[in-house]
């Protein structure tokens, strides 16, 4: 692929939507007022399991200023499909994924504490919410399984009649025959059971939606905080039978996503059908505690792990089973999530001749899980890492050392688990990284932190992930429901300016920046006059949205587009400047024929060709406007090492993160700025996840108990350190930029980092997610915990 | 329904309230003052805070009654003219924002501390923040920002 270099690349523009966001200009959802809007609340299910035997709300439509109130019996009525599932896998006898019944709002059954039963539509918010109260559910109790390790236990309660067991997948991966084998010959095996902690993505702007029909236009709008406004067109269109060109999605600007807002939810599709019902706008924000109960919980993994070794510590074999928890319904990447964008990573940045890997997806008494910041490669990772020191450490082998002697270095690489990777760079980050943190110096600090009765542990972590998700052929025979492309429209206004219209959807990510930079480089036009616009299926024709670091595919997209732009452009300077194409030169926004001092400007040209006075119409069109649809041929891998050293008290369990360093290979970075953001974004969740981020089911009445920022500890300014970046640098060969993708890297990275320095520091084999100040004091001090 | 009568960002305005109304739902839902956010039911996460009397608050944690006669400022309201005040200009070059959704209780809060505390060093910083959550940026921007204008606005907000 042409690598493209620009004088843009590299460079750390300011963001363009800081001026708006800055100033409390900017448009999210909730922002939004519409005339004779009503307001929606939902009645949720108390019970982590039971029986709806009725729904009375007569009490309820008699509240001052209700408007409605509408039962899952009656979306039923009126055909109201299931919430979407976008993949399939079969288990291992060949059976087909078991998918539950999902509605949006339940009709005879709720399964998780938060299931919505029915709503209700009202004047004011307030209004709404008083009425819910008083909306009467019936409920038989039922028995619920809300741990993973009991859900396959004969005994355990049923979510679903589909899936026996509560089993919706027995899957695996890879070569059972070359493991066992592998494990038979090997000089050294090591083994751990890990538990990859149920994490709530908690993007800070809570789920919302506003849905409104025109009669005029015979049109609906629905305004949605979602990642993925053109896939919710079609969700919706399909599952309502609302005509596609009848229904227009606009994602305005969106408080954070991280995965979460990336799927069909259960309120913004009874927004849609209330609003049909009603002729009047519906409107829904969550409330907090909503957001806790049902946005789409992330991770819940149980796994057991082994690793064989020859007698030079070479890895043989990995051998892994993981259950991974689905909830009580099976969520849009439900299955995706903790198969193939989980078990394909279980290769790391290694030479792992044999792999098998074996995933029983259940169902349990909890909220849907699906993707969270890294989806699937952050439980890979931790995997991979936690097991490669643990190995250093039970067979007395230098962590960095172990590592360094079982990196892939011949590119491109095939792995026993699908992926190919392209190119990688794995010493090099390793080298840096080790530099930067002064490992050679790492025994000193310990002994002097010893001094001072602290514990000082130091982990590696060397990761490598898959982004920019893609091609649609290759992800379609593994169980894609859709195409994994992405579309980009860029249109040049007679006056030189450029319009950018792009299917993906920033949420944080600053593509209204690093879009225009691009674009800036590739036409020489300042970045101030090209406009970037997404989120809103009127402007931009097709998308398949933004999670997964996958903006490298609408990149290409708009590369592609900008430069049949370009193509055209010449052709319509040799007219004008009358010399043959082949004479024309296009650098730095001017088209000049080759060996004189005649040019064209941009905006010159761009009025040109809607002038269009001085070339054929009939070869040329008119107008300056080019698209395109970009379906990589790879996917991107992303790799990187952070170290981390912590310093444990052993008399309070109170942890410091003393010093991190990450060194990422990200291929090429266009705004450094803002991939060091993305960077300080990630680690700090991962931070969360081995710290101090849990999601706590009771095992007997399966209620959340940690359902609000008083019990869930997010990581706070005092909690993370200051973090010390770099990049080392290979190229994709899956885009022409050759980037690779920086969203997730973070969260992929820092959790077996972080463990690994708590394991060096308390000398233990191992220390569960979330590492409290409790856990490590009764660790520190002998007490078990772990 | 309650009069209640006050001043938001240097003007007089009165609106008619339910006693249970939020100061933050007057603002939002009564003004169209949108810039200051709700993120939570907990009075946790800080997208809220705006200046009430000249201090910061968590505009989710007190009525609109209780505001009567007060001065509110809100993010709208902390620049001059249509420029940037210091903060707001420190958290754009340092990166301080990427959603920008709880940027604004961000901001309110770093005025205020900057106003309130002579010298700030960044455990202080990361200390005063903890009142406010940000998801995306890990805060070791934001504190970067606050550093920068507190040192710009010579420790006076």
């Amino acid at each position: 692929m042409n690598e493209l270099s620009l004088p843009t690349f590299g460079k750390s523009v300011k963001r363009k939507e800081d001026d708006r966001l800055l100033r409390g200009k900017g448009r999210y959802t909730d922002d939004i007022k519409l005339p004779g809007q009503t307001f929606a609340a939902f009645v949720r299910s108390p019970h982590a399991h039971a029986k709806i035997l009725s729904v009375d709300t007569e009490m309820a439509r008699e509240a001052p200023g209700v408007v409605a109130v509408f039962t899952g019996a009656q979306m039923k009525e009126d055909g109201v499909g299931q919430l979407g599932v976008g993949w399939t896998v079969y288990s291992v006898d060949g059976e087909v994924q078991k998918v539950s019944d999902h509605r949006a709002l339940a009709v005879d059954r709720v399964r998780y504490v938060g299931d919505a039963v029915a709503v209700v539509i009202a004047e004011t918010r307030d209004q709404a919410k008083d009425a819910a109260e008083m909306v009467m559910v019936d409920y038989e109790e039922l028995p619920a399984v809300v741990d993973p390790a009991r859900a396959q236990d004969p005994d355990a309660p049923q979510l679903h009649d589909v899936a026996p067991l509560n089993r919706a997948f027995s899957w695996e991966i890879g070569n059972k025959d070359a493991v066992d084998e592998a494990f038979a010959k090997a000089a050294h095996t090591v083994r751990l059971d890990l538990r990859n902690n149920r994490l709530i993505p908690n993007a800070m702007e809570p789920r919302a939606a506003i849905a409104s029909y025109d009669p005029g236009l015979d049109q609906y709008t629905l305004y949605l905080t979602s990642q993925n406004p053109h896939g919710m067109r079609t969700a919706f269109s399909l599952g309502f039978g609302i005509p596609e060109h009848k229904l227009r999605v606009v994602s305005p600007d969106v408080g954070g996503g991280f995965g979460s807002k990336a799927f069909q939810y259960a309120e913004e599709t009874t927004c849609l059908w209330a609003t049909r019902k009603l002729g009047r706008p519906v409107r829904w924000t969550a409330e907090r505690s909503e957001s806790f109960l049902t946005d789409r919980h992330g991770r819940d993994h149980i796994t057991h792990a082994e690793l064989a070794l020859d007698s030079d510590y070479r890895f043989t074999g990995l051998r892994v089973h993981t259950i991974a928890n689905l909830g009580a319904y099976m969520s849009g990447s439900g299955s995706l999530v903790p198969t193939y964008m989980y078990a394909t990573l279980l290769s790391g940045q290694y030479n792992i001749p044999a792999i098998h890997a074996h995933v029983d997806g259940v169902y349990t008494n909890t909220t849907p899980v699906d993707a969270y910041r890294g989806a699937g490669r952050p439980e890979a990772s931790f995997v991979v890492e936690r097991l490669v020191s643990h190995a250093a450490r039970t067979l007395g082998i230098d962590p960095a050392e172990i590592r360094r002697r079982n990196f892939i270095r011949n590119f491109p690489h095939q792995t026993p688990v699908v992926m190919e990777y392209d190119v990688g760079g794995y010493e090099a980050s390793l080298d840096k990284a080790l530099e930067m943190i002064d490992y050679a110096g790492f025994e000193a600090r310990r002994a002097k932190a010893r001094d001072r009765n602290r514990l000082r542990g130091i982990g590696i972590s060397t990761y490598v992930e898959a982004c920019g998700i893609g091609p649609s052929r290759k992800l379609g025979q593994l169980g894609a429901g859709g195409g994994f492309w992405d579309s980009a429209e860029v249109r040049v206004t007679p006056s030189g300016k450029v319009e950018v219209f792009a299917g993906s959807h920033s949420h944080g990510q600053g593509h209204e920046t690093t879009y225009a930079q691009l674009v800036s480089g590739l036409f020489g036009v300042p970045v101030d006059d090209v406009m970037v616009s997404e989120g809103d299926t009127d402007r931009a024709q097709a998308g398949t949205g933004t999670y997964g670091s996958r903006s490298s595919v609408p990149i290409s997209a708009i590369v592609t587009a900008c430069q049949k732009i370009i193509v055209k452009a010449r052709k319509i300077a040799a007219h004008v400047l009358e010399v043959s194409e082949g004479d024309v030169i296009f650098e730095d926004g001017i088209f000049q024929a080759k060996g004189t001092n005649k040019t064209l400007t941009f905006p010159e040209l761009a009025g040109a060709a809607y002038v269009a006075h001085n070339f054929p119409t009939d070869e040329i069109e008119p107008g300056l406007k080019e698209a395109c649809f970009y379906d990589p041929p790879n996917y991107t891998f992303p790799a990187g090492c952070h170290i981390c050293e912590v310093e444990i008290d052993p008399e309070t369990g109170r942890l410091e993160i003393v010093d991190f360093v990450a060194v990422d290979d990200f291929g090429t970075v266009i705004n450094p700025m803002i991939v060091e953001g993305q960077i300080h974004g990630g680690i700090t969740q991962g931070i969360g996840q081995a710290l101090l981020e849990n999601a706590v089911y009771d095992a007997d009445s399966g209620q959340l108990v940690t359902g609000s920022y008083m019990d869930y500890c997010m990581p706070r300014a005092d909690d993370a350190p200051s973090y010390r970046v770099a990049f080392t640098e290979t190229k994709s060969t899956s885009n022409p930029v050759g980037m690779k993708g920086c969203g997730e890297a973070g969260a992929i990275a820092a959790p077996p980092a972080i463990i690994n320095a708590i394991c060096d520091a308390l000398d233990v084999d191992d220390v569960p997610m979330p590492a409290t100040p409790e856990r490590l004091w009764r660790i520190a001090n002998g007490l078990g915990g772990a | 329904m309650t009069r209640v009568s006050l001043s938001v960002n240097g003007q007089a305005v009165s609106a008619d309230v339910e006693n249970r109304t939020l100061l933050v739902h007057l603002l939002r839902d009564h003004l169209g003052l949108t810039g200051t956010h709700v993120g939570c039911d907990t009075t946790q996460c800080g997208a809220c805070v705006v200046h009430v009397d000249g201090r910061a608050i968590k505009s989710c944690t007190m009525l609109a009654v209780q505001a009567e006669g007060a001065e509110v400022t809100t993010i709208e309201g902390v620049a001059q003219d249509s420029g940037f005040h210091p903060v707001q200009a420190a958290f754009k070059e340092h990166h301080g924002l990427q959603c920008g959704f709880c940027t604004p209780g961000m901001v309110m809060t770093a005025i205020d501390m900057i106003r309130r505390i002579p010298k700030l060093d960044e455990k202080r910083i990361r200390e005063e923040l903890k009142g406010n959550i940000c998801r995306c940026t890990g805060y070791e921007n934001i504190v970067r920002a606050i550093e920068a204008a507190a040192s710009a606005m010579g420790g006076r907000g």
